[in-house]
């Protein structure tokens, strides 16, 4: 009963970041074709930005409530300016050009990415403990847990009823689902499809970044936190179907709940679980759980 | 180009082996370990040629080069030839029972799944603490036909016969993108249905040339495994597989010849990345891609082959 619960939360809590980071990734590939290798580099600034932040404003004797917010702030900053950036200055151009490229050109913002975060930050770990030790510990079946990562479930699931009331039931929302099913003709429609693919790539990194963000408290921020989370993120979007908000949901559960059991019931296991369970779903289904097959073209 | 390409790349082969001896020790480390993977690389070529890009060469590379390892440390193999036929026959057998599975899938499938194989692969081998675990192990020096050699020697000989092998096996992959197999894989690229209602089995090409990429990724794998005298699961990890194909798109697969250039100036770029910024080089070398995206669009192989902007593709 113990393991049980232990396996549930903890499953949870990695659903929860998961799901934050992968329905950043998976948006970008539905709407603009690209897979984002630098979306691991989001990942990394985001956590540097907020742990350096935090421990910068908690310098001054502030309420270390208030540093949810320098979190919140620092996080959702940095990846709207350096995902604007990136899509205004380098892909921008690139559009048309063939998708293994776009993936090649990411990359190679990755590996510069990963050297300015060095640059920046230098090389020693980071940590900014406070926002996760002030929420304390809740015991459930006998075993305690973080407040702080119920509280990252919480956020994970309101992130993604936004994003499924945004998709659904905005204006905006509807055009980018257009986008999606169909570029050229909703260009032909008088959708600004280049309008679209800013907002969203921006909106990606901000997800990326703000992933890293609330994580960042609850790890130590060094050198190479990046490089994992971005094949992570790729197996969830895969298992879930690429450009899916749902899939994302379901995959970063199906990665969660896989990884928890392994390291209780089978540690021995617990890297490569998480591809195996990939390589079985893109075995029987291969564009994910929720993707659309496409039409073959004669 | 003038030349036929077999008589070039022979001539080209045999300066590299002249040259051999007289190249200081830090040149011929490096160029042994650009040119085997190069082999990796060219077999990814010829797998781009018919539409798969896979992420996961690291999967063989990865296998090539720990069945040379287990060779050499655990079974009392020492000959280097032996080593890298090891390493190639087990990964190209592992290719050929994958293949089955693989040569289903297509595009971005293809690629992810063969990421994925490869992840396994990985957390096989960091979980596995008999062979070291993260660490790896250090490999026996090998022997070459059954000499024992110093270190000097072992290393001209290792070059010669990586700089060999990746020559024939650049003349041999010549030879097969103009047979019947490599013009229809590259029609496949073109449009599959149609190769099928032409009556050729897109299936049995695409295993085909699934299996040749795994090969060329084993020897590629096994011979910088006897370079470096030391393997670690870092050879099967996605950065591993993604830097591959990084170099593929780089060097342009228009030609065999391509890969072997373009692997050298990537290993050239990064080694003088290493030695004169070690804290920035990961930037040096995406710069150096960015800008080769931008300006040459067809890879650095479209410097050679003389294509005036206003002739047919």
């Amino acid at each position: 009963m113990q393991k049980l619960s232990a396996i549930l939360v903890d499953g949870t809590t990695y659903f929860s970041w998961l799901f934050i980071v992968s329905l950043g990734l998976t948006l970008t590939y539905g709407v603009m074709k690209i897979l984002n290798i630098a979306h691991g580099s989001f990942y990394a600034l985001g956590a540097y930005a907020a742990s350096s932040a935090i421990g910068a404003y908690l310098v001054g004797a502030n309420p270390v409530a208030g540093a949810y917010l320098v979190l919140f702030i620092a996080g959702i900053s940095v990846g709207a300016v350096s995902g604007f950036l990136i899509e205004r200055g380098l892909l921008r151009p690139m559009y048309g050009r063939d998708e293994i490229i776009l993936v090649l050109v990411t990359y190679s913002v990755f590996l510069v990415l990963e050297d300015v975060i060095k640059l920046v930050w230098g090389v020693d770990p980071y940590f900014a403990p406070q926002p996760y030790e002030l929420l304390g510990r809740v015991s459930i079946a006998g075993i305690a847990f973080a407040a702080y990562d119920f509280a990252l479930l919480a956020l994970a699931l309101l992130i993604g009823g936004l994003a499924f009331w945004a998709l659904n039931y905005t204006r905006r929302g509807k055009l980018l689902l257009a986008v999606i099913h169909d570029r050229e003709i909703s260009t032909a429609m008088g959708i600004n499809v280049g309008r679209m693919f800013t907002a969203t790539f921006v909106i990606g990194a901000v997800l990326g970044a703000l992933g890293g963000a609330v994580t960042a408290p609850a790890i130590s921020v060094a050198p190479g936190i990046g490089v994992d989370v971005i094949v992570l993120a790729f197996a969830v979007s895969v298992i879930g179907g690429l450009g899916s908000v749902e899939g994302a949901m379901l995959g970063a559960l199906i990665v969660g709940l896989a990884r928890a059991l392994a390291v209780h019931l089978w540690p021995e296991v617990e890297l490569f679980v998480i591809y195996a369970v990939m390589a079985a779903v893109l075995a029987v289904r291969p564009q994910g759980l929720f993707g659309r097959a496409a039409a073959r073209k004669i | 180009m003038r030349w036929g390409t077999v008589p070039a790349l022979c001539l080209a082969l045999a300066a590299l082996l002249a040259a051999g001896p007289f190249l200081p020790s830090w040149a011929v480390f490096m160029l042994t370990v650009a040119f085997a993977k190069a082999l990796v690389v060219l077999g990814l070529v010829i797998m781009m040629r018919a539409g798969l890009v896979s992420f996961g060469q690291g999967l063989f590379y990865g296998l090539g080069a720990y069945a040379a390892g287990l060779g050499a440390n655990f079974f009392g193999l020492t000959d280097a030839v032996l080593l890298v036929l090891l390493g190639g026959a087990v990964a190209a057998a592992t290719g050929f029972v994958l293949g089955f599975v693989m040569a289903r899938y297509r595009e971005i499938f293809f690629a992810m799944l063969s990421l994925a194989l490869s992840m396994i692969l990985y957390g096989i081998l960091v979980r596995s603490a008999a062979l070291g675990s993260t660490d790896g192990f250090n490999l026996s020096p090998p022997s070459f036909f059954g000499l024992k050699v110093g270190v000097q020697q072992s290393r001209v000989l290792l070059y010669a016969a990586t700089v060999t092998l990746a020559f024939g096996c650049a003349i041999a992959l010549h030879r097969f993108v103009g047979s019947r197999a490599g013009v229809i894989s590259q029609a496949i690229l073109t449009n599959e249905i149609r190769v099928e209602y032409l009556g050729a089995s897109v299936t049995r090409v695409l295993h085909l040339v699934y299996v040749i990429g795994a090969a060329m990724a084993g020897l590629g794998g096994a011979l910088v495994a006897l370079a470096t005298g030391h393997i670690d699961p870092e050879l099967a990890y996605w950065t591993t597989s993604g830097e591959f194909v990084f170099v593929a798109i780089l060097s342009g697969t228009g030609h065999v010849a391509a890969p072997l250039l373009g692997m050298t100036i990537f290993e050239a770029i990064r080694s003088f990345a290493l030695q004169y910024s070690p804290y920035t080089w990961q930037m040096v070398v995406g710069l150096s891609m960015l800008a080769v995206i931008l300006f040459l669009p067809s890879g650095l192989w479209s410097v050679f082959s003389r294509k005036r902007p206003g002739d047919a593709t």
